[in-house]
């Protein structure tokens, strides 16, 4: 493989300091080394971060809200119990993803910068925007691998392959970054984006910006006992979704206050549409029109390639966590986290 | 050889579920795998895959790759050293041709085009990035999309025959009801755990591999071709091979490149396949269409069983799945055929994978047998039942044995198959998901190739047996040293096993479920020779009890040789062998099956496999949550193993079933899910609710021991099983392979 120089900072100005064009940050390495072995990415420096213990840590802050610090694994997380208790359906998608072993590795983060596992451009062979701009899509008229139904453009036609963005975004997490310009926020809906023109631009973060932390807001626990996450796939566990959504309801007096809804694995963003969560706020939760919901989150999805079946599966994995939602966060986290099998029993946890 | 032969008695180590000799190595991490092996002045070569399914290779950026620091060879088609044996052709019957850089062309994506070879693998590594290639691209071919192919011209290794019996067009114009229907399988990839490895070590004109082989002394044959070596000077090292299923029983062109890499640099050259690379030059199972037309009369009596498989094969070389012939010797038909039809692609060349044509022809026969039940209105067991073959369809030839009957019940009973509604989309859990039950008949056939082996009694009264076997991962070695004690009446701690060298006396091919039967016979047939031998040297020792028995039979039990039939006149192995001197005495046992014993019976493993699966009614998610399977396959020598091999057989199922499919680009020819996160197969969580029951079956024809093989035949059946339960649970018939949330999506 191509030679790195490889650097281990002892603060975050440190780091900031040493960075420059070329160079990449390591946190859990799970995505990353796996695109350097195959010469997707090819940087001149890695900076280990590990060594920032001013990126670890989850604290409760003044105001309520919750700070998650960038390195903090995704088992750390999910293993939380008042994380969990106040954050079930961001616990359930963290439980949902990869395997044990990976979750240990991987950093929340980590998690938000992961690349697109399109297969087009993790093939350093094909023609990419994202990887080589002005190349071209060979997705485009390719093998069906985690193509988008909204918000793709000809540049690009890809998703992003999180599960924990998905709730994040449904619970207006922020982004804590900081950068050669000192420290700055970006909310989790607009920290990704969409393709346009320039797929090779894939998050909002500006060169030599990190992400230090996440925050959840105090309010965000309000959905507690009406939150679930649903995940989609051909396989019942290490795969990436197929679709999938994060559904949140505050209940108050027997009728739905407010709603969350944001779906994954059909667009290069979570998808979040408010309009749609509107349409369920005043209605009992055995009675909202979760249909009306769905198919107003997904108005506009059209196919991007031979995946016009994704759009009627979005839509009823809309429906199904509305309604999974509806009825209640379970009392303990299913064997099978986010799975149409959850409830099975006899299954090991957390597969 | 008699017509039937007495299956001997065993009772002391044959029978036990003993774990695997090698299992504390392999789960502690000290079982040395070809790759694990790093001689002095170790280089390490990595090959180039060409990224275009069709055309030639123009450019080579050779300078760069040199530039490397580390890199000291680059081989390409320009200076390529020769090959004594022209890789256009093959080393022998069972092998296919590889791809060596013999030319600038590009017959398939993945085809080597480059080796560079450096001091480190990062360097090597770094050095085929910067080859860059440039092709000429031609236009290709690497789907079946309805091509119609050519017929087979059987004969040679991958040609399959096809067969036809009874009058075929009156057997379609007897049915009073009929079906035509067309089951699509995809290409599929062994993906065994260990990826394919080499260490080649070159001393003068002889040669020493690390490499996993499924086929020893084959294999030594088969390199000595390419070097122009007598096969005595190969020798192959393989102690432990992390799954083969097929795909490593042949010389690959990554292997023999890396091994002239090591002759031109005069150092020993280690090559191991990333995951990537193992989809393309190294065999695979090719996708097939299937047409199956059956009838029935008013009785629902198969009036004909017509099977027609179309199979991609490479341009160059031929393994055309032998799919068809999974139809015959299987359900009572009238009328019977089996065709075979050859589509060329730009595809590397297919290969033997578990349960080759087996199981892609039965995964098609079973669903189309559930099609027929149905406008039989019958359920498909009682359909199958009345269709039950008492003799070889066709042939009229009886079974050496067959308690499929006892497969079916036991298995039925098992699974609760009798409260089954006909009806689909009638069973639904507490939860609401849509349940299904399906099953489907297993078969496989019952081989035997040829081994050797020999057995010592050593002067302490213990033993050495040895023989080339090889263990692939399912206990080969247990199993088999298990056979070897018995044959010489020895504790398994008083006998010495050795296998897995090529230097031992060959053991054959590790395939098609034969190798316990078929090495485990020559064993025994040596074990049984030096006790043999040992009671002529005590018959004819005064001073031992056994003195004057003459020509009456002897046995062994624990050490001890007795006259057989008067236990009262017995004696230890150590002391008759001390008064004659404390020589070891070596036994010589071969193992093969007579061509009469062949002629005159069909030989078959058989079972039933029932499946329920729970299907999400909206979101069309499918999970496996019960399989039982019932296997009747002869004797059982270990029953541990045995149940793992059929669990890994019906597992193998699953995946087939509902996960395995290599999916080309339409326009490069290359395979985009090259890897485990994009070529699924059934993880954990998939995998629930599995038992495996075997049914007793003395067999006095197969062989000796009544060995059947329990290797492959745990696929077949299975396939069929779950894509009935998910038109049980659904009441939709996907007939592509594998089954999806999309082909289930209203």
């Amino acid at each position: 493989m191509k030679r790195f120089d490889f650097v281990q900072p002892a603060s975050v100005a440190e780091a900031l300091q040493v960075w420059h064009p070329g160079a990449v940050w390591l946190g859990g390495g799970t995505n990353l080394l796996d695109l350097m072995k195959g010469g997707v990415m090819l940087p001149d420096t890695v900076i280990d971060i590990n060594r920032l213990a001013d990126l670890r840590g989850i604290t409760t802050l003044d105001d309520g809200s919750l700070r998650i610090g960038a390195l903090v694994s995704n088992a750390e997380l999910a293993d939380d119990t008042g994380f969990a208790h106040d954050f079930p359906m961001v616990a359930e998608a963290l439980l949902s993803g990869a395997s044990g072993q990976l979750r240990n590795a991987a950093t929340v983060a980590g998690n938000l910068m992961q690349r697109t596992r399109c297969a087009y451009f993790q093939d350093t062979t094909a023609a990419c925007n994202r990887r080589e701009p002005g190349t071209g899509c060979d997705a485009r008229g390719g093998v069906d691998s985690h193509t988008a139904v909204l918000g793709f453009g000809d540049a690009c036609i890809t998703t992003h392959p999180s599960d924990f963005c998905v709730p994040l975004a449904a619970l207006d997490a922020v982004v804590e970054v900081q950068g050669p310009d000192g420290a700055r926020e970006v909310a989790l809906r607009d920290f990704h984006l969409l393709p346009g023109e320039t797929p090779e631009r894939e998050t909002a973060l500006q060169p030599g910006e990190i992400i230090v932390a996440l925050r959840l807001p105090a309010d965000a626990k309000g959905f507690a006992a009406h939150a679930r996450y649903l995940k989609v796939r051909d396989r019942t566990s290490y795969a990436f979704a197929t679709t999938s959504a994060a559904a949140a309801l505050r209940v108050e007096g027997g009728v739905i206050a407010e709603a969350r809804l944001s779906l994954g694995a059909i667009a290069a963003k979570p998808w979040r549409v408010t309009e749609a969560e509107a349409l369920l706020v005043g209605h009992a939760p055995d009675a909202a029109p979760f249909d009306q919901a769905a198919a107003r989150a997904l108005d506009g999805a059209v196919p991007s390639n031979d995946n016009g079946w994704k759009i009627a599966l979005a839509r009823r994995t809309a429906i199904r966590a509305l309604e999974l939602a509806a009825a209640g966060t379970p009392e303990r986290m299913p064997a099978l986290p986010a799975s149409p099998f959850a409830d099975q029993n006899g299954d090991h946890a957390h597969v | 050889m008699s017509d039937t032969m007495t299956p001997q008695r065993y009772g002391s180590n044959a029978g036990q579920p003993l774990t695997r000799r090698d299992g504390l190595a392999k789960v502690t991490g000290t079982a040395t795998f070809a790759a694990d092996n790093t001689p002095e002045g170790l280089l390490y070569a990595v090959y180039v895959p060409a990224a275009i399914a069709r055309g030639r290779v123009v450019h080579l950026n050779v300078e760069a790759a040199t530039a490397v620091a580390g890199v000291t060879h680059v081989m390409t088609p320009q200076n390529r050293p020769p090959l004594q044996g022209d890789p256009e052709a093959k080393p022998n019957g069972f092998s296919f041709i590889v791809d060596v850089l013999q030319n600038d062309g590009v017959r398939y994506a993945g085809q080597p085009i480059a080796l560079v070879v450096g001091e480190t693998l990062e360097a090597a590594t770094e050095g085929a990035r910067l080859l860059a290639p440039r092709y000429e691209v031609a236009d290709s071919e690497t789907t079946l999309a309805g091509q119609g192919g050519e017929a087979v011209e059987p004969g040679a290794f991958g040609r399959p025959g096809g067969a036809e019996h009874g009058d075929v067009p009156a057997g379609h114009a007897a049915a009073v009801s009929a079906i035509d229907v067309v089951y699509e399988t995809p290409a599929q990839y062994h993906n065994a755990m260990e990826t394919h490895a080499v260490v080649a070590a070159w001393d003068g004109d002889r040669l020493h591999l690390d490499l996993p082989s499924q086929a020893l002394s084959l294999s030594c044959a088969s390199y000595a071709y390419f070097f122009g070596i007598p096969a005595d000077n190969v020798t192959i090292r393989c102690p432990y091979i992390g799954g083969g299923f097929g795909s490593k029983a042949f010389p690959t062109g990554p292997q023999v490149l890396a091994i002239l890499a090591a002759r031109t640099a005069g150092r020993p050259v280690k090559l191991m396949l990333t995951r990537a690379q193992m989809f393309g030059p190294v065999g695979h199972r090719g996708a097939t269409r299937q047409r199956l037309r059956l009838g029935i009369d008013g009785g629902a009596a198969l009036t004909v069983l017509d099977h027609e498989g179309t199979a991609a094969t490479s341009r160059f070389d031929d393994f055309i799945e032998p799919a068809a012939n999974a139809s015959q010797g299987l359900y009572a038909a009238e009328a019977l055929r089996s065709a075979h039809r050859a589509v060329r692609l730009d595809v590397g060349t297919p290969g033997p994978m578990r349960a080759p044509g087996e199981a892609s022809g039965s995964a098609a026969l079973e669903c189309a047998m559930d099609e027929m039940a149905l406008l039989a209105g019958l359920d498909p067991l009682k359909f199958r039942l009345r269709n039950y073959a008492e003799v070889e369809p066709g042939t009229g030839k009886p079974y050496s044995s067959k308690a499929l009957r006892a497969c079916y019940a036991e298995g039925a009973k098992r699974f609760g198959w009798a409260d089954r509604p006909m009806e689909p989309g009638r069973m639904r859990d507490a939860r609401g998901l849509l349940t299904g039950w399906g099953m489907g008949t297993a078969l496989f056939g019952c081989p035997m190739f040829e081994a050797e082996a020999t057995a010592t009694l050593r002067a302490d009264g213990s033993a050495l047996v040895e023989t080339s076997a090889i263990d692939m991962g399912q206990g080969a070695w247990t199993a088999l040293a298990q056979i070897a004690a018995d044959s010489l009446g020895l504790p398994m701690d008083r006998v010495e096993f050795r296998a897995g060298h090529s230097s031992l006396p060959n053991a054959g091919i590790a395939g098609g479920s034969g190798h316990t039967a078929t090495a485990g016979g020559a064993l025994h047939a040596a074990g049984r020779d030096a006790i043999r031998k040992l009671g002529e040297i005590a018959a004819a020792d005064p001073d031992s009890p056994l003195h004057g028995s003459g020509n009456a039979d002897f046995t062994a039990r624990d050490g001890r040789l007795y006259v057989a039939g008067d236990d009262s006149r017995s004696e230890d192995f150590a002391a008759i062998l001390s008064r004659a001197g404390a020589v070891d005495l070596t036994g010589a046992g071969s193992a093969s099956r007579p061509a009469a014993d062949a002629e005159a019976h069909a030989m078959n493993s058989h079972g039933a496999v029932f499946a329920e699966v729970k299907v999400d009614p909206d979101l069309c998610q499918v999970r496996v949550t019960r399989l039982v399977g019932a296997f009747a396959a002869g004797r059982i020598i270990n029953p541990r193993l045995t149940e793992s091999q059929l669990m890994g057989g019906m597992i193998w199922g699953i995946s087939f079933a509902l996960h395995e499919e290599a999916k080309h680009d339409p326009r490069s020819g290359r395979i985009m899910n090259a890897d485990l996160a994009g070529y699924h197969v059934p993880v954990n969580a998939d995998v629930r609710g599995l038992e495996v029951l075997t049914i007793h079956e003395d067999d006095p024809y197969v062989n000796a021991l009544g060995i059947k093989g329990v290797g492959e035949i745990g696929v077949t059946g299975t396939v069929g099983a779950i894509a009935n339960a998910i038109w049980h649970a659904t009441g939709k018939r996907a007939r592509r392979f594998p089954i999806r949330i999309e082909d289930l999506l209203d």
